[in-house]
């Protein structure tokens, strides 16, 4: 079974939701939709209080580079433009629609049927992408139309999917594979196109075998699609581990894939490819997990961006008594929601919901020097020897022990038989380094 | 015996020889160096704070002397005194600073705020402030972690276990600034010490609209203006919902304290309220 070269750990699978299919999840009355909801520069905004816009309707504008379009995800008065919490309790701008009914914008296709031409050319298909403002829905939330601009020097030669899904609870796409793999195939082909490439490799884990069966059934019908079960092992899915499972080439440290001719998308993201180019759908909802062993009703929805989380829980029976904490997306690399108010994003896969016992940290004690983060780290770091330096602020030290390399996968924090808070440190350097960067390009 | 006087014979030959190259080498390889340097570290305070913008005390003396010039050097330990005395060994002027003091702006804290969320996660305030506002809900606020009192170098600041907010100890604060850097908020601030060590200052530096921060914070500003109109020298500011008193131009008379609704404008080392009360009267 192929896997990546070195570290990893099993964590408990508890994919609870593996049978539930995914259900549309009714819109809000009012949706609190970001304007920018990707990584980059910061999307402008062309629409105004008191404008009544159309689910589909462009209200952000990319004028730069790295940067995403945003559009409505519903039909209503947009009620103000103000800032408003997102889930880690800070401000970010937001436009607040009432929502009235779901009138779709004309051109945009919302009939089942499924639609197996591609009709556009490479360019046109990248220039779609980036007019429906899709995003990596693997977390990062790195505008995809950038992947597909090959820069000079480079050519590419797989188009690699992650349909891994590593972390445990998440269901997600495990259930967007199950029920609309053809989908996501015809937008596998489309990537492919745009791209230029011959072979497209998916890896699955092999703890889904109906996928794995569906999606191979399947890709029979299209040429160059490779369905590649990979062992079950976090973090599988992370990028330049999952390039080494299927094509056995590392990336050098801080280089992008397309370095060793690989270029990574979510199967999620190719879902939202397909909708936006054969059927004109931006990128306006998307599927998440609801989760936690001790949640009433466990669900896999497809929810409108900017539903507030709280409507969320409280439709399926609300906040157990015992929680801990809710986490945006997996237990291993998802953050705590200190604001429950706050709306989905783009990229939210999950809210899972941990009871006290299960949330709460291991108790912090002296490093026992046993190694085991060396071991089990994917990227071959120290991460403790980084963790010492950033709890002394070396962060000239850290960045030359490869602190920049770290996936933030959260293995290390998982294994740590002491509590040492490994990856917090690592995080902490990381953000401390960049800054450094950025002061040095300014110099 | 011959052994005895020969052994003595080779040492005091083998000794004077190295001696002899040890001057040589000593003249060749001489560092010629300012003894202003040394004279001046040792009128430093050897603290090492790095209060002065330098690295260490040593550091700031050869500034001195490379330069020849005291232009907006300050030892925020020595003081005035210090930098007189400098001046005085080197000839030059001293550019006279008022002390300074940390001072603490926000006043949210356990008492003040509804904690909403319970923070786990590192007892790091650099970490902290990367993911989350604040338990609060105030993102601005002290995260009363205690990053400031770890990087005190005199022992003057710490976080009171009831309010779980940083207190300076006046006694010990130097005003070196290392609390300022290290603060992820921006929440402290170097202020002159000002006459017998009284002080007004708004606590706070929220900058969201009243409405917003009045929800989090008992004790937020809520950039309502009323203290801008009431201070008769025009030393307050109020810019992103925030007002900000320049203690250049304030002449401490408290007016501002007195119709700030929420109580934000602290004024510190002000006899108790009975004489003020005697005045109003």
């Amino acid at each position: 079974m192929k896997t990546f070269r070195r570290g990893g750990a099993h964590p408990e699978e508890n994919k609870l939701t593996n049978d539930c299919s995914i259900e549309v999840f009714p819109l809000p009355k009012q949706g609190v939709v970001f304007v920018s909801q990707h990584l980059g520069a910061p999307a402008t905004l062309i629409v105004q209080k008191g404008d009544r816009v159309k689910t589909g309707q462009l209200i952000a504008k990319a004028e730069q580079f790295i940067c995403a379009n945003t559009h409505s995800p519903y039909t209503g008065i947009i009620s103000k433009i103000d800032f408003a919490t997102d889930f880690t309790g800070y401000k970010k701008q937001a436009v607040f629609i009432e929502v009235e009914e779901d009138e779709w914008m004309e051109g945009i296709d919302t009939s089942p049927d499924i639609i197996r031409d591609i009709k556009l050319d490479s360019k046109e298909i990248i220039e779609k992408i980036k007019e429906m403002g899709i995003v990596g829905l693997g977390g990062a939330a790195f505008p995809t139309h950038i992947k597909y601009m090959v820069p000079q020097g480079r050519t590419a030669e797989f188009l690699i999917i992650n349909a891994a899904e590593c972390e445990p609870y998440l269901t997600s796409d495990y259930r967007l594979m199950s029920e609309s793999a053809e989908e996501s195939l015809i937008g596998i082909q489309i990537m492919k196109k745009a791209l230029g490439v011959e072979k497209a490799l998916v890896g699955i884990e092999e703890n889904k075998p109906v996928a794995i069966h569906r999606m191979t059934e399947l890709a029979k019908n299209f040429t160059g699609i490779e369905i590649v079960p990979l062992k079950t092992k976090y973090p599988q899915g992370a990028e330049k581990q999952l390039i080494y499972a299927l094509t056995k080439r590392e990336v050098p440290s801080g280089k992008l894939p397309i370095e060793v001719g690989c270029v990574v998308n979510n199967i999620g993201t190719a879902e939202a490819i397909y909708h936006a180019v054969q059927k004109n759908k931006p990128l306006i909802e998307n599927v998440l997990t609801l989760t936690g062993k001790s949640v009433k009703e466990r669900k896999n929805l497809l929810v409108r961006v900017g539903t507030p989380m709280q409507s969320i829980i409280d439709a399926f029976g609300g906040l157990p008594e015992d929680t801990g904490k809710v986490v945006s997306g997996g237990p291993m690399m998802g953050k705590a929601i200190s604001d429950l108010s706050a709306p989905t994003v783009k990229t939210t896969s999950a809210i899972l919901v941990m009871s006290n016992k299960e949330s709460s940290r291991k108790e912090e004690t002296n490093c026992l020097r046993c190694g085991k983060c060396i071991t089990v780290c994917p990227m071959g770091l120290e991460p403790i020897l980084i963790a010492q330096l950033a709890e002394n602020r070396l962060w000239e030290e850290t960045e030359k022990e490869f602190a920049m390399d770290c996936i933030e996968c959260g293995t290390c924090l998982y294994t740590c038989p002491a509590g040492r808070p490994l990856l917090d440190m690592l995080r902490l350097s990381k953000n401390n380094i960049s800054e450094l960067r950025r002061k040095r390009t300014q110099k | 015996m011959s052994t005895i006087i020969f052994s003595i014979l080779v040492l005091v030959l083998t000794a004077t020889l190295a001696a002899i190259i040890l001057y040589f080498v000593a003249q060749k390889f001489k560092v010629i160096e300012d003894p202003r340097i040394d004279t001046l570290t040792d009128m430093l305070p050897g603290a090492n704070c790095g209060g002065c913008g330098y690295a260490g005390c040593r550091s700031m003396a050869e500034t001195i002397v490379r330069n020849n010039s005291l232009e907006g050097m300050k030892c925020p330990v020595g003081g005035n005194k210090v930098m007189e005395d400098i001046a005085v060994l080197m000839g030059l002027e001293a550019s006279e600073a008022a002390p300074q003091i940390a001072v603490i702006r926000c006043n949210g804290g356990k008492i003040n705020t509804t904690p909403k969320i319970k923070y786990e996660g590192v007892q790091d305030c650099l970490y902290a402030h990367l993911n989350m506002a604040s338990e609060g809900g105030c993102p601005n606020s002290c995260l009363g972690l205690g990053n400031c009192e770890a990087v005190c170098p005199f022992d003057a600041i710490h976080i009171d276990p009831i309010t779980l907010l940083p207190v300076v100890d006046e006694e010990k604060c130097v005003a070196c600034g290392a609390c300022v850097k290290e603060c992820p908020r921006k929440i402290i601030e170097l202020r002159n010490k000002g006459i017998k060590n009284r002080r007004v200052f708004v606590s706070c530096v929220n900058t969201e609209k009243g409405v917003v921060s009045k929800k989090n914070c008992n004790v937020s500003c809520i950039g309502c203006g009323l203290c801008v109109k009431a201070c008769p020298f025009e030393a307050i500011t109020l810019t992103n919902n925030l007002a900000y008193i320049d203690y250049n131009k304030c002449k401490l008379c408290r007016k501002c304290v007195e119709v700030c609704p929420t109580g934000a404008i602290h004024e510190i080392n002000f006899p108790p309220k009975k004489e003020k009360a005697s005045v109003e009267a």
